[in-house]
């Protein structure tokens, strides 16, 4: 288990708990992220995957526990702060703007500047180079920069999404549920570009609720369920079945096992 | 191979230049606008329409529209609409009369002030969409009224009437009038018609001045607004936020774009340009009206529809705003040049309204590679 102890964890998460009026959404969970990893967090609908991620964001701010990035702890107030400190999040739906250009998306809010006679203006040119190479370098080949996101298919705007973040320097990339809408070739492009991203040394934390698309890239595997967590496995110590059961609380799905053969 | 050092995806098909040219917010505003011309160049060239004085007469028209589109266009990409314009047109010219004529303070103050007032009211209208989160026609249908109301009370109140006049008495001498009232390169209109290019007045008090005598600065006003639109909206990076504002505000959030920031930026500056047009409209006629300015908010979102933005946000151009707001203006006094009953321009309206939206919803269709 001392596999990781040469390099200390980027991201600590220590005894999370939130709570939204009476509910309690996470009840204490803790999760260590490492650079260069994928850490899988699976968990069925409801058990507080979302939430979970926001916290790490910066979107809400947790009701007790710590967190500590690069060691330091860290209270962000708003996203902002996490994706300057390094923590970046590519959402399932709300990355990308359909109708800018795939160029124009993916500079914003980091649009370049050149400054003409004082003024700053939006450096389109340099904007233009970046994002063909960038996305050449994902295997994407655009018509041209200045084709419309919304000509391109959900794999393809994952990965506009995750190279951008890279792009933009994230230490840690937090991708939620980003193969849950997409087709079998589509997730695997998605899955390849996480890979190409964890060898660069980011750290990824790739929301799924999909075993065998965690299994394809993951290096651990933390499973939440109604608020808690039962653990971190590292890759190879657990099987899919396992991983499957815990993450239904390893009870309904045990008498439909038969009957859809592992399949889910 | 050669061909496999540049890999294509075979599915992406090339696309036609006519398809790309397609793309363009602006096309529909162009081939309006070429439309209208040809038709109005057959059946109204002897009219007058496009002698000195009619054209004009048409341009003014048109950079009335094309000042208050700009602004309709900016907040309508950032995903808003302002449905006050009409209602802050007539309560900033009654601003003026308030304070230029009623309290007789120097003109330049009073027009300082209401920017000032004017701006703000946007300001509040932007805060109140973004706070509670309503949609920005309720709120500024709100607005509409108040606005609307107060421009007919404080008149009735303090003077009893509902038109202030006297503005240009009070405006001489103001180094700041100038700016909405006055005319440019009238030494070189004069000059026109001492050669001859330009027809002359040939008897009364101003014989042997040029029928035109000058640029408006209401013209200079809508062109300095257009560019400066334009250039906001394509060549910087808060004119990326305003797409992005306006195109998906939560995928925009997601990305540090500071969205609340830039739609009440946008409320404001569609203030701006409502007072902007209000001065140049009070410094012309020397009065204010409590009426003025009625309707304009729906005739600004025309021009900008027309000019290829989507009702929905996130996409459109200035430069087709204003080109809407030229077709506009060009039919509007058009049909008076050709004679044609008034009342039809408002069915023209309707018609091109329904004809630019159904355009608009095909051509983002064909953006988005949507069915």
């Amino acid at each position: 288990m001392n596999t990781r102890s040469d390099h200390a964890p980027i991201v600590q998460m220590k005894n999370i708990e939130k709570h939204f009026g009476p509910v309690i959404a996470l009840a204490g969970v803790s999760v260590d992220v490492y650079p260069g990893e994928c850490h899988c967090l699976l968990g069925d609908n409801g058990a507080g995957k979302s939430t979970f991620i926001k916290t790490m964001s910066g979107v809400h701010k947790p009701t007790k526990g710590e967190i500590l990035f690069e060691g330091r702890p860290m209270n962000f107030s708003t996203p902002r702060d996490a994706m300057d400190a390094g923590i970046a999040t590519v959402h399932q739906h709300l990355a990308m703007i359909p109708l800018m250009s795939v160029a124009r998306n993916f500079f914003m809010g980091n649009e370049p500047t050149k400054k003409i006679a004082g003024i700053s203006f939006f450096d389109r040119e340099f904007a233009d180079r970046v994002t063909m190479e960038e996305m050449r370098k994902m295997g994407i080949n655009l018509r041209g920069p200045d084709q419309a996101v919304g000509t391109l298919s959900g794999g393809e705007r994952q990965t506009v999404a995750i190279s951008r973040a890279v792009y933009f320097g994230a230490k840690v990339l937090i991708l939620d549920e980003p193969t849950s809408a997409l087709g079998v070739r589509q997730t695997s492009n998605v899955l390849a570009t996480i890979d190409k991203v964890r060898k660069q040394g980011v750290a990824v934390v790739f929301i799924t609720h999909n075993v065998r698309h965690a299994l394809a890239v993951g290096d651990r595997f933390t499973v939440l369920n109604r608020g808690q967590t039962l653990g971190t496995a590292q890759r190879g110590q657990i099987t899919p079945d396992e991983l499957q059961d815990m993450m239904a609380g390893g009870q309904e799905l045990a008498t439909l096992e038969g009957s859809l053969g592992g399949t889910v | 191979m050669a061909e496999t050092a540049t890999p294509t995806d075979e599915r992406v098909k090339e696309m036609s230049r006519l398809r790309l040219a397609l793309m363009r917010p602006e096309l529909g505003g162009m081939v309006g606008a070429v439309a209208v011309f040809t038709f109005f160049l057959l059946f109204a060239f002897d009219s007058g329409m496009f002698a000195s004085q009619g054209i004009m007469n048409w341009t003014v028209v048109s950079a009335q529209f094309m000042i208050i589109a700009v602004g309709a266009c900016l907040l309508m990409i950032a995903g808003e609409f302002d449905l006050s314009v009409g209602s802050m047109i007539g309560f900033a010219g009654m601003m003026i009369a308030v304070f230029g004529v009623v309290l007789a303070w120097p003109m330049w103050i009073a027009i300082l002030i209401t920017f000032a007032i004017c701006v703000a009211i946007g300001a509040l209208n932007g805060y109140i969409v973004i706070r509670t989160g309503l949609p920005s026609f309720i709120v500024t249908l709100a607005f509409l009224f108040i606005l609307r109301g107060f421009t007919i009370y404080i008149p009735q109140t303090i003077e009893r009437k509902t038109i202030i006049g006297g503005i240009r008495e009070a405006a001489e001498g103001d180094w700041l009038a100038p700016i909405f009232g006055g005319k440019i390169l009238t030494g070189f209109f004069q000059w026109l018609g001492d050669i001859g290019v330009l027809e002359t007045f040939s008897r009364g008090s101003r014989e042997g001045q040029p029928v035109v005598d000058g640029i408006p600065m209401l013209i200079v006003w809508a062109l300095i607004l257009v560019a400066f639109g334009h250039i906001l909206l394509t060549r910087t990076r808060f004119g990326n936020w305003i797409y992005a504002s306006g195109g998906d505000a939560e995928a925009a959030r997601n990305s540090g774009v500071p969205v609340n920031r830039v739609k009440i930026a946008m409320f404001m500056f569609t203030a701006f340009c409502a007072t902007v047009f209000a001065l140049c409209q009070v410094m012309e006629f020397g009065s204010a009206g409590a009426d003025r300015g009625l309707l304009k908010e729906f005739e600004a979102i025309i021009a900008v529809v027309i000019g290829g933005a989507l009702l929905t946000g996130g996409y459109g151009s200035v430069i087709g705003a204003a080109l809407g707001a030229l077709i506009f203006g060009v039919v509007q006094q058009g049909l008076f040049f050709a004679g044609v009953e008034s009342s039809l321009f408002r069915v023209f309206l309707g018609v091109i309204l329904l004809g630019a939206v159904i355009l608009n919803t095909y051509i983002r269709r064909m953006i988005t590679g949507e069915r």
